[in-house]
C-alpha cells in the first residue's frame, strides 16, 4: 500500500522536504501537509480552477497535478503572492470593484488572472472573459471581476 | 443613486444618510483576497476524524445486508456505522408544516435504515483519521441490496402505480388549490386565451465550497460545538438540539466563512446530522466535506415543474384572468425543517403577480419521485412563475399583434393602486412596475433594439429581446414559517457595542455568506452611530456571541437585520450622548456625534472624541455622578409583521442572438431594473443582482441535472453538468428604483434573489422571440442547442 517517495519543492520561497504518498494531490499536498490553506478545493476534477497554483512559473490546477510531480520545482500559492505583493493591484482592484463575493474561487481566480498580467499585453473585455473562463464563479456575474482585471491591464476605464 | 428619507440625525446637522447609499469595499474581503479566509475545511483540530458515506447506488432498494468487515480492517479507520448505530444518537425527523395543509412526509433518518429511495443516500459511515483513508474503507464495504420498483417520472408519480411510501397511501406530498370565482366567465368572454405548458429542469445550486461540518463534543460538559457552513446558525442549534437530545444552551454553531450557500445551505442534511452524532458518539471532533460528486448527489436539487398556464384577454390586451396547473417532483423526502412545499407553493402564489387581473384559480402537486431531493434554492418558486406568466403574456401579444411592452404597461398595476391585494390575497405594499418598465425601456433603448431586430433580420440574423415582469417575497415576517411550527425565526437581532477606544462592534445574527452583509451593517452603524466606516467591526456567524436571530435566506438579511442594526445603532448613540452629556455637564440635546466626536450640535464644535469618552466610561466611572450609570451596549430586534411579506419589484430584458443552424444562442446583453427599497450599497448590491441573473442565465440555457429512467444522475459532475462561465455570461447593466419599505425606518427590501428570479423567463421570452419569424418556439428549460433545432424540426 505505501507508495510514496522522497520530495523536494521549493513553496512560496521555503524549501521542503517531504515523503509523500503517490496520489496526493499537489493542492491536497499545500492544505493538508503544509498548511497552505488559501488555496482551495472545488471539484478535484480539473473544471472549477479553485485549486489554481503556479507551478515553475505556469499556472496548474493542483488537483491535476500529483505532489511527486513536483518534485525539485518551485510552487507559488496565494498566501506567497500575497506577501511578496505581486498580487497586490489586483487585489486592491478586486476589493474595489466587489470582483468577488464569498471568496472560494478568489485565489484561483487571482492566481489566473495575473497569469494575463504577466504576460504583459493589453486584453480586451473578451479576451479577458476567454482567459478566465477556467476558472468558476458561482457568487459574482463575472462582470465585477473582468472590470478588476481590466482596470490592472488596461487602466482605468 | 436616489437617496430616501432616513433622518439618521436631528435636522440642522449635516450628517443625514452617512454611509447609506455608498458603494464602499467590503472591509472583510481583505482575507478572502489573500486566501486566508477560514472556511470549515481549513479549520485544524487535534484528534479531528473524518467521515465519508457509503452511499447507495440505487435509485430505490432495500438494504438486504451491509458487511463491514474488510472496512473495519482499513487503514486509519477508526469506525464503521450503519444507520441504527446513528439513530441510537441522532432522532429521525419529519419535514411537514401546518400551515401547508395536509402535506405529509415519511420519517427520515441521518443514515438510511432498511431502505435506499435516492441514489446518492447515505447508507453507512465510515470514520477514519484521515479523509482518504475513510474513502479508501467506503471502498470496502460489502452491500448486498434488493431493487424496488422506481417512479421518476412526475406523471407516473402522481398517478400513483407506484407507491414510494406505502405507508401514505400515495406519492402527493402535497397539493394546494387556489380559485378566486369567476374564472370560467371571464375566459368564456375573452377575445383571446392563450395556453401553453411548459417543463423546468432540475437543477442545483454548485456552491463552490462543498456542504461542510465540523462537530465537536465535550463529553465532560455535554457540550456539542458545530462549525458550520450554514445560513441559518439558530435554526441548526435548535435542530441539532432536539434531535441530538442536548440542551440547546449546550450547542453552539459558528459560521465563519461560507464558500456559497445560495440557499443550498439553509436545509437539514442527513449525512451533516449524521456527522454531528457520530461525534458525539465517538467523543471528538469529526469534520464532512462534500465533495463535487457527492454534491451533486446529496445538495438539494430545485424546480423540476412542469406547469399548463393560461390567460384570458379582451381583445384590447386586458388581461382578464389567469389558469394555472403545475406539478413538481421533489424527490423521496419533504426537506427539514423548511419541507419541499414552498416552491410550488410560491409558484402559486406569483403566477400573474404583476399583473392587475382579479381572477385566477391554481391547482398544483407537489409529488414523491426517486430521484435526490428538492427544496428551497434561490429565488424559491419565482423562476418558474415568472417565467410562466412571462412566457403566456408573451404570447398573448403575439396573438394580439402588440408589441409585448405595450402589453404589460396596459396591465402592470398602477404605481398609485397600493396598498394592493393579489387574487391570492397576497397584500403589496407600494411597488413601482410602471416605472420600472419605462425606466427599463429607456435604459436598455428598446425602441432602437425593436428597429435593429428588424433591421438585421433582413440580413439574416436572428436577434429576439424579451422581457419580464416580476414580484419577489422579500423580509418575510413569521407567516412564512413560524405560523407553521417551524422552529425558524423571522426575526433578527444586533447588538451595538461602544469600546473603550471608541470603536464600535456590532453582533448580528445574520450571517455572512459573501454577500456583504458585514458590510452593509457596517454601513448602517458608522451612519446612525455617527463614527467612520473604520471604527466598526462586525462579527457575526456565532449562536454563542450574536443575538438570536434567522439567518440569511428569503432576501431578509439587509432589509430585517439591518433594521434591528439601526435601531441598535440609534439606541446607542443615545446611550453614548448621554453619557457625553455627564462628563461635559451639558444638556443632551446640545450634543451630536459626528466623526468619532462628540460635538456641539449647532456649531459642530468637537467638544470630546469618542475614544476620551469611552475612556472616562469604563475605566473612570467615578468622576461621573453618583447616580448616573452608562450603558454602552445595546441590544435591538426587529420582525417585519405588518404585512407578511414585503414586496419588491422588477423588470428584466434579455437580448439574444440565434444561431438557426447549430441551435446556438449568444448572450448578447442582459438588463435588470429593481426596486428593493433603499440601497444601501449601490456596488454590493448590483453585483448580487448579476451573480442572482448569471444563476438564472444557468437555469434558462445550461443547467439540468439529468436522470436515467431507473434514477442514476447522469451528468453528477462540472464536467458534464455546464455552469455558466465568464466567457459566455454579457456585461449585464442594472438600474434601481428606491421606494422604501415603511414599514422600516431603513426601508431597505431584499435584492438577494430577484436577479434569479426573472432572468430565466427574459431569456426564454428572447430566445422565443427571435425563434418567432422560424415558426418555432420552446418551452422545456434548459433551452439546449439540441431543444432549439428540436423546436426548428432540425433534428
Amino acid at each position: 500500500m505505501e507508495h510514496a517517495r522522497e520530495t523536494t519543492l521549493t513553496v512560496n520561497g521555503t524549501r521542503v522536504t517531504r515523503r509523500i504518498e503517490a496520489r496526493l494531490h499537489l493542492v491536497d499536498f499545500l492544505r493538508e501537509e503544509l498548511g497552505l490553506t488559501g488555496s482551495h478545493i472545488g471539484c478535484e476534477h480539473g473544471v472549477c480552477g479553485a485549486c489554481t497554483v503556479r507551478v515553475n512559473g505556469e499556472i496548474v490546477r493542483g488537483c491535476l497535478m500529483l505532489a511527486v510531480q513536483a518534485d525539485g520545482c518551485t510552487v507559488e500559492t496565494i498566501e506567497g503572492l500575497s506577501d511578496s505583493k505581486e498580487l497586490a493591484p489586483l487585489q486592491r482592484a478586486f476589493h474595489e470593484h466587489n470582483a468577488l463575493q464569498c471568496g472560494f474561487c478568489t485565489p484561483g481566480m487571482l492566481l489566473a488572472a495575473q497569469d494575463l498580467v504577466r504576460s504583459g499585453r493589453k486584453a480586451t473585455r473578451e479576451e479577458i472573459r476567454a482567459h478566465i473562463s477556467g476558472n468558476y464563479c458561482r457568487c459574482t456575474g463575472y462582470q465585477a471581476i473582468v472590470d478588476a482585471i481590466a482596470e490592472v491591464i488596461n487602466g482605468p476605464r | 443613486m436616489g437617496r430616501a428619507e432616513l433622518p439618521l440625525h436631528a435636522p440642522g446637522t449635516r450628517v443625514d444618510r452617512g454611509y447609506i447609499g455608498e458603494s464602499v469595499p467590503r472591509p472583510n474581503a481583505q482575507r478572502l483576497l489573500q486566501g486566508r479566509g477560514a472556511f470549515i475545511d481549513d479549520l485544524r483540530f487535534p484528534r479531528l476524524a473524518h467521515v465519508a458515506y457509503f452511499r447507495s447506488p440505487y435509485a430505490h432498494a432495500r438494504i438486504k445486508r451491509l458487511d463491514f468487515a474488510a472496512a473495519q480492517r482499513g487503514p486509519g479507520v477508526i469506525a464503521v456505522l450503519d444507520g441504527r448505530a446513528v439513530a441510537e444518537y441522532c432522532t429521525p425527523w419529519v419535514a411537514v408544516l401546518a400551515h401547508l395543509k395536509g402535506i405529509k412526509s415519511p420519517p427520515q433518518h441521518a443514515i438510511a435504515i432498511e431502505r435506499a429511495c435516492w441514489q446518492g443516500e447515505a447508507c453507512a459511515a465510515v470514520v477514519a483519521e484521515s479523509r482518504s483513508q475513510a474513502e479508501d474503507a467506503v471502498a470496502l464495504i460489502e452491500a448486498e441490496w434488493e431493487e424496488l420498483p422506481v417512479v421518476t417520472d412526475m406523471d407516473a408519480a402522481l398517478a400513483g402505480k407506484t407507491v414510494i411510501h406505502p405507508e401514505l397511501g400515495d406519492n402527493i406530498c402535497f397539493r394546494r388549490e387556489h380559485d378566486t370565482g369567476g374564472v370560467d366567465e371571464a375566459f368564456a368572454r375573452a377575445d383571446v386565451v392563450v395556453e401553453e405548458t411548459f417543463h423546468f429542469g432540475r437543477h442545483t445550486g454548485v456552491c463552490l465550497e462543498g456542504r461542510a461540518i465540523l462537530a465537536d463534543y465535550n463529553a465532560a460538559e455535554h457540550s456539542l460545538t458545530v462549525y458550520h457552513a450554514t445560513q441559518a446558525p439558530h435554526m441548526m442549534q435548535d435542530i441539532f438540539s432536539r434531535h441530538l437530545n442536548i440542551p440547546e444552551a449546550n450547542v453552539r454553531v459558528i459560521t465563519k466563512d461560507v464558500g456559497g450557500s445560495f440557499g443550498i445551505k439553509v436545509h437539514v442534511y442527513p449525512d451533516e446530522m449524521a456527522t454531528a452524532a457520530i461525534s458525539v458518539m465517538l467523543r471528538r471532533p469529526v469534520k464532512f466535506v462534500a465533495d463535487r460528486l457527492e454534491s451533486f448527489l446529496s445538495d438539494i436539487h430545485a424546480r423540476e415543474h412542469k406547469a399548463r398556464v393560461r390567460l384570458a384577454c379582451s381583445r384590447d390586451g386586458e388581461m382578464l384572468a389567469f389558469e394555472l396547473d403545475d406539478v413538481t417532483a421533489i424527490g423521496p423526502y419533504s426537506v427539514y425543517p423548511r419541507t419541499s412545499g414552498i416552491e410550488g407553493n410560491q409558484v402559486v402564489n406569483l403566477t400573474g403577480g404583476p399583473y392587475r387581473h382579479q381572477k385566477y384559480r391554481a391547482k398544483m402537486h407537489v409529488v414523491f419521485t426517486n430521484k435526490n431531493v428538492t427544496c428551497q434554492y434561490r429565488a424559491v418558486g419565482h423562476p418558474i412563475a415568472v417565467a410562466l406568466t412571462e412566457g403566456i403574456v408573451d404570447l398573448a401579444a403575439r396573438k394580439l399583434a402588440m408589441d409585448p411592452a405595450e402589453l404589460r404597461r396596459r396591465n402592470l398595476i398602477a404605481d398609485d393602486a397600493y396598498p394592493y391585494t393579489s387574487p391570492v390575497g397576497l397584500k403589496f405594499e407600494r411597488l413601482s412596475h410602471q416605472r420600472a418598465l419605462a425606466k427599463l425601456l429607456e435604459v436598455m433603448r428598446y425602441g432602437e433594439l425593436r428597429a435593429e431586430q428588424v433591421r438585421l433580420r433582413k440580413q439574416g440574423i436572428h436577434r429576439g429581446i424579451g422581457l419580464a415582469a416580476m414580484i419577489e417575497v422579500t423580509n418575510p415576517s413569521p407567516a412564512f414559517y413560524g405560523v407553521g411550527g417551524a422552529r425558524i425565526s423571522a426575526q433578527d437581532g444586533a447588538t451595538l457595542r461602544l469600546e473603550p477606544s471608541g470603536m464600535v462592534t456590532v453582533l448580528s445574527s445574520v450571517t455572512e455568506q459573501g454577500q456583504g452583509t458585514e458590510a452593509v451593517f457596517a454601513q448602517i452603524a458608522a451612519s446612525a452611530v455617527g463614527v467612520t466606516l473604520d471604527k466598526v467591526r462586525v462579527i457575526t456567524g456565532d449562536t454563542g456571541v450574536t443575538p438570536y436571530g434567522g439567518g440569511t435566506w428569503a432576501s431578509r438579511g439587509a432589509g430585517i437585520g439591518g433594521e434591528a442594526v439601526l435601531q441598535a445603532g440609534r439606541a446607542l448613540r443615545t446611550n453614548v450622548l448621554e453619557v457625553a452629556a455627564a462628563i461635559l455637564k451639558m444638556d443632551k440635546a446640545e450634543l451630536d456625534i459626528v466623526g468619532n466626536a462628540i460635538v456641539n450640535r449647532l456649531t459642530l464644535e468637537t467638544k470630546l472624541p469618542l475614544a476620551e469618552l469611552g475612556r472616562i466610561a469604563y475605566f473612570r466611572p467615578d468622576t461621573l455622578p453618583l447616580d448616573f450609570q452608562s450603558e454602552l451596549t445595546v441590544t435591538r430586534h426587529y420582525t417585519p409583521r405588518e404585512y407578511g411579506f414585503t414586496f419588491t419589484n422588477g423588470m428584466q430584458a434579455s437580448l439574444v442572438e440565434l444561431d438557426p443552424d447549430s441551435g446556438f444562442v449568444k448572450l448578447l446583453r442582459h438588463w435588470c431594473v429593481e426596486d428593493s427599497g433603499t440601497v444601501i450599497n449601490p456596488m454590493l448590491a448590483d453585483e448580487q443582482l448579476r451573480g442572482g441573473i448569471v444563476q438564472g442565465i444557468g437555469a434558462a440555457l445550461y443547467e439540468e441535472c439529468l436522470y436515467s429512467p431507473d434514477g442514476q444522475l447522469l451528468n453528477g459532475n462540472l464536467a458534464d453538468y455546464l455552469v455558466p462561465m465568464a466567457g459566455e455570461m454579457p456585461d449585464i447593466v442594472c438600474a434601481h428604483l428606491e421606494t422604501p419599505t415603511r414599514q422600516s425606518q431603513l426601508g431597505a427590501k431584499g435584492i438577494g434573489e430577484a436577479g434569479t428570479a426573472g432572468a430565466p423567463g427574459a431569456i426564454m421570452n428572447a430566445i422565443n422571440d427571435a425563434l418567432a419569424p422560424l415558426g418555432a418556439r420552446v418551452t422545456q428549460m434548459p433551452f439546449t442547442p439540441e431543444r432549439i433545432l428540436k423546436a426548428l424540426r432540425k433534428v
